[in-house]
């Protein structure tokens, strides 16, 4: 087992749907440590990007390049969608399925399940059916599937889109410990805010291609392009 | 109306003292019934799931076809069973004809098409949902097929009901490879048959009666113990 799967290189990948390009030509670099934020307007190409990272998507030119064999890779990585897929089990079968998928006994899984479902301050209902819970606990409940395996690498597509302000500051609070744990973060959101408080770096997209990469502070106060500018101050970008 | 009638009191009067004979072919059907319905379902159930989570270059014709199967004409069915099994087909040396074997191959043949049709029509709705899910997970083919199994027991179990719906109420197949043989293989439906043919509605239609009430109660008996409307959706 390599010590680490980072970094993840992409040299000139583009994702088409049909004939129309969604993202690239893209050459991107992203290792170390802390949380990358990836922002611009409805159809920049985020989630394609994150999908095309996770393996959801495939290039149809140029290359994903990580740092190690694809089998340790993807088994080092977790993934939260915008909208929480739940299975159709409780709170705990749930948290605990990508254990069970990966060999551990169904009770240690459920134990270390019962812990999460704790951590994420779900008491009693998420022992029930995961159906039952409301959009920010399913969430939370995502975000805890996603990290019960210690990924090395985290995407979050959105988490917070549809939250409101305490589930979003719940979700914030697991990101950040999971950050603070080593895992590196790779996120996609709208909000400015949420960026500020919780990026290193800032990669801003547009039409597909990444237009700026700056540390948080540089983006927002001096950033150096002429989208991200128009984005920041409110403008319409078409 | 009459005939209504007397087929109802000739109904409970059979059910009332346990009629011998009617206790027999009443078994008997379910036997038949309950075994085909077993083997479709351990036949049509994993292939519904492996459809809805395997992409192949010929998968619509094969989705096509396998609810085209859902309609195979029953007495066809009973005519290439009874062409295999008979004595100069391939199978003539197992000597199964006008047996309950038969009976329930023929079932088979029937039942598993609409088994595998509708599970994988429910699976592959939940399919949908999990893609992206069971994908990010990395789970192996036969994990995503036993999530669908398990988280869609519900309408797994609605399938194979009406697989049994199907096969409790099937006569063309079962007459044909069964021969409708007294103390053998009669069956609730052949037995109805027979006694139409000989003029005697009333206990014709106690024996309806009788097999309306089994495939109801049977019904009922899976949707109590599986607790299909007190969990949810789900």
């Amino acid at each position: 087992m390599v010590e680490t799967i980072l970094p993840v290189e992409l040299n000139g990948a583009v994702v088409r749907k049909g004939e129309k390009i969604i993202i690239g030509p893209l050459d991107l670099s992203i290792g170390g440590t802390g949380c990358s934020i990836l922002i611009g307007p409805n159809g920049a190409g985020k989630t394609t990007l994150l999908r095309l990272l996770h393996g959801l998507e495939r290039a149809n030119s140029g290359a994903v390049k990580w740092s190690a064999r694809k089998n340790e890779v993807f088994s080092r990585q977790s993934f939260v969608f915008q909208s929480p897929v739940v299975l159709r089990r409780s709170g705990v079968e749930n948290i605990a399925y990508p254990l069970i998928v990966r060999g551990v006994a169904r009770k240690m899984a459920r134990a270390e399940a019962e812990k999460w479902i704790d951590e994420i301050g779900l008491g009693d209902v998420g022992r029930y059916d995961a159906h039952v819970l409301s959009g920010g606990e399913k969430q939370k409940l995502a975000m805890a599937r996603a990290l019960i395996t210690k990924p090395e690498v985290l995407f979050l597509d959105e988490p917070t889109a549809n939250l409101d302000g305490a589930s979003t500051l719940e979700i914030e609070r697991l990101i950040l410990s999971a950050r603070d744990k080593g895992t590196r973060i790779i996120m996609a959101t709208h909000d400015f805010g949420q960026a500020r408080r919780l990026a290193d770096d800032i990669l801003f997209m547009h039409r597909g291609r990444i237009h700026e990469r700056a540390s948080t502070e540089d983006f927002f106060d001096e950033p150096k392009t002429e989208e991200a500018n128009k984005f920041i101050r409110g403008d319409l970008l078409l | 109306m009459n005939d209504l009638l007397a087929g109802l009191q000739s109904a409970i009067g059979l059910i009332l003292h346990l009629d011998h004979d009617l206790v027999e072919i009443s078994l008997r059907s379910l036997q038949v019934t309950i075994s085909a319905v077993l083997i479709s379902a351990a036949i049509g159930l994993p292939f519904g799931a492996w459809l809805s989570v395997t992409r192949f270059r010929y998968r619509r014709l094969a989705i096509a076809l396998l609810n085209a199967l859902m309609g195979l004409p029953p007495v066809v069915v009973g005519l290439f069973v009874y062409i295999l099994l008979s004595r100069s087909g391939p199978f003539g040396v197992l000597d199964l004809l006008f047996t309950p074997t038969a009976m329930i191959i023929a079932q088979v043949i029937i039942v598993t098409p609409i088994i595998a049709s509708i599970s994988h029509q429910s699976m592959r709705d939940l399919w949908f949902q999990y893609h992206d899910l069971l994908i990010s997970i990395k789970t192996t083919k036969w994990q995503r097929m036993k999530a669908l199994l398990w988280d869609g027991r519900r309408g797994l179990l609605t399938a194979t009901l009406t697989g049994f719906g199907r096969g409790i109420g099937e006569i063309g197949a079962i007459m044909i490879v069964g021969g409708n043989i007294d103390h053998l293989t009669r069956v609730l439906t052949t037995a109805i048959a027979l006694e139409v043919g000989k003029g005697d509605f009333p206990l014709a239609l106690g024996l309806g009666i009788v097999l309306i009430s089994m495939a109801i109660l049977i019904n009922l008996t899976i949707h109590i113990l599986s607790r299909t409307e007190r969990e949810g959706t789900w």
